[in-house]
């Protein structure tokens, strides 16, 4: 398998995305709110099938738009009837993004006869494809190295505040930082992300994007500024350990298994995602087996955690 | 379509006269009714998320499946295969969370995030690699994402039917066991039922019915059946066997709703239709619910202001009739000293004798002053023994100061129970006759001091 130019453009605009999705994916698993990524990737379809409704068109920014605001009533929704219909957190999470999923399907159901869109695209994503783009850079390249570079001054400018929400909000109020509106900017924040990361990995898989890195990287470290470097690396690292997989040994397994001659390259996006476990599960065995062996094991594990 | 096609259609729909359509009828609701109830038990396990990383965490299974069957020369689309290689891979994610979990400081939901979209993200993969096989004959793996409800075959419904008879008597069989381990694991434990061997056979019959939901109506479905049928019934009732019955109903229902509007519109997804119908339900029961809907909790709400509201003005026209020593049903009572007892304004005030006069409890006379009925008189007179009973319990037992147990007694008044009165004489061991208001203690507080 040889190395064009479409493939180096596919892992660019890989890292630049999961790099993306990484930042507000780490905020929300240290809010303890991880599924809601998955929710709101499920629940922002509705809100790009109602952009593409009434603006006729793939531009981006309707779709943004629909998907900000797709993704902030999916946490206000889960909120409201988690508290006052006394739901368990999960049942009310999973009530609210299946049935605006359902919603959304049956919006590009409808759609479909304006705009050119398939469901499954927007599940899978079309990274392949996207690339080969007029102009020298890709646009979705560009797209995604502006989302990186708006979350990246984000969480700097706003890093103790996020700090502060995530691991006590109660001083966070004390301190008078609002702690709920951080995690709707986070939603927000999250939902345009996906958005974004739509047309290259696809919605099912922003959420491996938005959690595995980060979850990585807390393996590594237990300080904050710390585990937000891992997780930039581990999410680059899972574009091109999964790329090079998803063109090289996949394929060849699978070929000769199957004993299909010429296999051809497999899902780019569903092999980052794969790689991004993979690499979850190696960073795991090696800390566990290092920290058995180390003696200050104990000292490490009860060190608070600061940034 | 004009509206008496629309009506013939709906008519041959409701008669079930075609052989396709008594299938899928047949299949989806019987699959949302066993769903909906296996998912009651999942809810109140608090697990409901972890149905949506089981049915992705099948998808590399499937796919797996269908290489291996390919590359020793079997058919890849066998069905049992399938089933076999989505059980396993489910049940290895489910594995890898419990592992996660115990492996690392990865919480709960982080860990079902992850399993969910690496699993997910590997089946994509395989079936990419799938879709380049020769023949062009994986068309068919794409049913398990998106379920081909409405071109349900009879042997989905007979898997199907077989499973939701096989976990439906799973639930009712294990009825009692499921019971305890949703509301008291640790005391099921103590008494020495096998927790872990029941909650793996619960996680068994959610296995079962995604993998065989899965083909037949996808995996998007299969979450949200398992999840949003019992959340609508938990507003409808606080026992588990009529929230049982209620969640097997809605999806029933929601499934033959979903699939009768998708086969009248045939553009619609069958799938996501009865979702829909399913949050539609959902919604009604949020509102609507009898136990836990909101209306209904702010009628109770507003119900119990008005009682404490009413109680209020009861024992402050007993006790100013008290001070004077005219204690008799009809003696007025000017309100001018009433609005000394309490911190209400004099619209509240006259606005509280007028809907408590509307009961016959009371007797207004002119606006000036307001007099006790004899029923008025006998509420008033057990509220103030009940407010003083408490108040002498909490001074004799409880050491609180004289000057603070008004307070505390006023709050716990309205919700005393009769069998609580009892035990607080019997404790106080002061006069039984029945009827007898106590003193009030302030008063012997002002006398001593």
């Amino acid at each position: 398998m040889s190395w064009t130019e479409i493939d180096t453009w596919i892992v660019v605009t890989g890292v630049l995305i999961s790099m993306a999705c990484a930042l507000p994916g780490l905020f929300l698993l240290l809010n303890k709110q991880s599924m809601l990524g998955d929710a709101i990737s499920h629940a922002v379809l509705p809100g790009i099938a109602i952009a593409f409704l009434v603006s006729g068109s793939r531009d981006v920014f309707p779709m943004v738009l629909g998907a900000a605001i797709a993704g902030l009533f999916t946490a206000v929704l889960t909120q409201v009837i988690h508290e006052r219909g006394r739901v368990d957190a999960g049942a009310a999470m999973g009530v609210v993004f299946c049935s605006l999923f359902a919603l959304g399907l049956v919006l590009i159901r409808m759609a479909s006869d304006k705009v050119d869109l398939d469901p499954s695209c927007v599940l899978y994503g079309a990274l392949e494809t996207a690339v080969i783009d007029v102009g020298p850079v890709p646009g979705i390249a560009i797209h995604s190295g502006v989302m990186l570079a708006v979350n990246l001054v984000l969480v700097l400018v706003f890093y103790k505040e996020l700090k502060v929400a995530a691991f006590d909000p109660a001083l966070a109020t004390t301190l008078g930082i609002n702690a709920s509106l951080m995690r709707q900017a986070l939603t927000v924040m999250t939902s345009i992300t996906a958005v974004i990361a739509f047309e290259s990995v696809g919605s099912i898989l922003v959420i491996a994007m938005l959690i595995v890195p980060p979850a990585t990287a807390m393996l590594i470290s237990r300080r904050l500024s710390v585990v937000l470097l891992w997780s930039l690396v581990a999410a680059g690292a899972s574009v091109i350990l999964g790329h090079l997989s998803a063109i090289t040994i996949v394929p060849w397994t699978i070929g000769k298994l199957t004993g299909t001659a010429n296999m051809g390259a497999v899902s780019s996006a569903g092999m980052m995602a794969a790689a991004a476990g993979m690499l979850f599960l190696v960073v795991l065995a090696v800390t566990k087996a290092v920290s058995r062996r180390s003696t200050g094991h104990e000292a490490a594990s009860t060190q608070a955690v600061t940034g | 379509m004009s509206l008496d096609d629309f009506v013939v259609q709906l008519w041959r729909l409701l008669t079930l006269q075609d052989y396709n359509t008594r299938i899928v009828l047949l299949g989806a609701s019987v699959f949302g009714a066993v769903a909906g109830l296996t998912g009651t038990f999942l809810l109140l396990r608090k697990r409901s998320l972890l149905g949506d990383t089981l049915s992705h965490a099948t998808l590399p299974g499937v796919a797996a499946a269908f290489l291996v069957a390919s590359a020793v020369g079997w058919s890849g689309k066998s069905l049992p295969l399938l089933m076999i290689g989505a059980g396993l891979s489910g049940v290895a994610g489910i594995g890898l969370v419990l592992l996660i979990r115990h492996y690392s400081y990865i919480k709960d939901d982080a860990a079902l995030a992850l399993v969910l979209s690496v699993f997910f993200g590997f089946g994509v993969a395989l079936i990419t690699a799938i879709q380049q096989l020769p023949g062009g004959n994986a068309a068919g793996l794409d049913h398990f994402i998106y379920g081909k409800t409405a071109s349900m075959t009879a042997t989905d419904a007979w898997f199907i039917l077989a499973a939701a008879f096989g976990c439906g008597l799973g639930c009712f069989l294990l009825f009692k066991e499921f019971t305890l381990l949703c509301f008291d694991e640790h005391f099921a434990g103590a008494s020495g039922w096998p927790v872990r061997l029941l909650d793996v056979v619960l996680m068994g019959l959610v296995v079962i019915i995604t993998i065989v939901g899965l083909q037949a109506v996808g995996l998007l479905l299969v979450v949200a059946m398992l999840i949003i049928p019992p959340a609508a019934a938990r507003f409808w009732s606080e026992r588990l066997a009529p929230t049982a019955i209620i969640a097997t109903a809605f999806g029933f229902v929601s499934s033959l709703v979903g699939v009768t509007a998708s086969a009248l519109f045939p553009r619609l997804p069958a799938g996501a239709v009865i979702v829909l119908a399913g949050a539609f339900f959902f919604g009604v029961s949020l509102i609507f619910g009898t136990r836990r809907g909101l209306f209904f909790r702010m009628l109770e709400q507003r119900s119990a202001r008005e009682r404490l509201q009413r109680e209020h003005l009861l024992r402050a026209i007993y006790e100013c009739s008290e001070t004077k020593g005219e204690l008799a049903a009809g003696m007025p009572v000017p309100t001018a000293d009433l609005m000394l007892k309490r911190p209400w304004t004099h619209r509240e005030l006259a606005r509280e004798i007028e809907s408590t006069a509307k009961r016959g409890l009371v007797v207004s006379g002119d606006g000036q002053a307001v007099a006790l009925t004899n029923r008025g008189l006998a509420e008033a007179r057990r509220l103030v023994r009940n407010h003083r009973l408490w108040e002498i319990y909490l001074l004799t037992y409880a050491d609180v100061a004289a000057s603070q147990v008004d307070r505390d007694a006023d709050r716990i008044e309205h919700a005393l129970d009769p069998r609580l009165v009892d035990e607080l004489e019997d404790i106080l061991d002061r006069e039984r006759k029945s009827g007898f208001v106590p003193r009030d203690p302030h008063h012997d507080l002002e006398v001593k001091s």
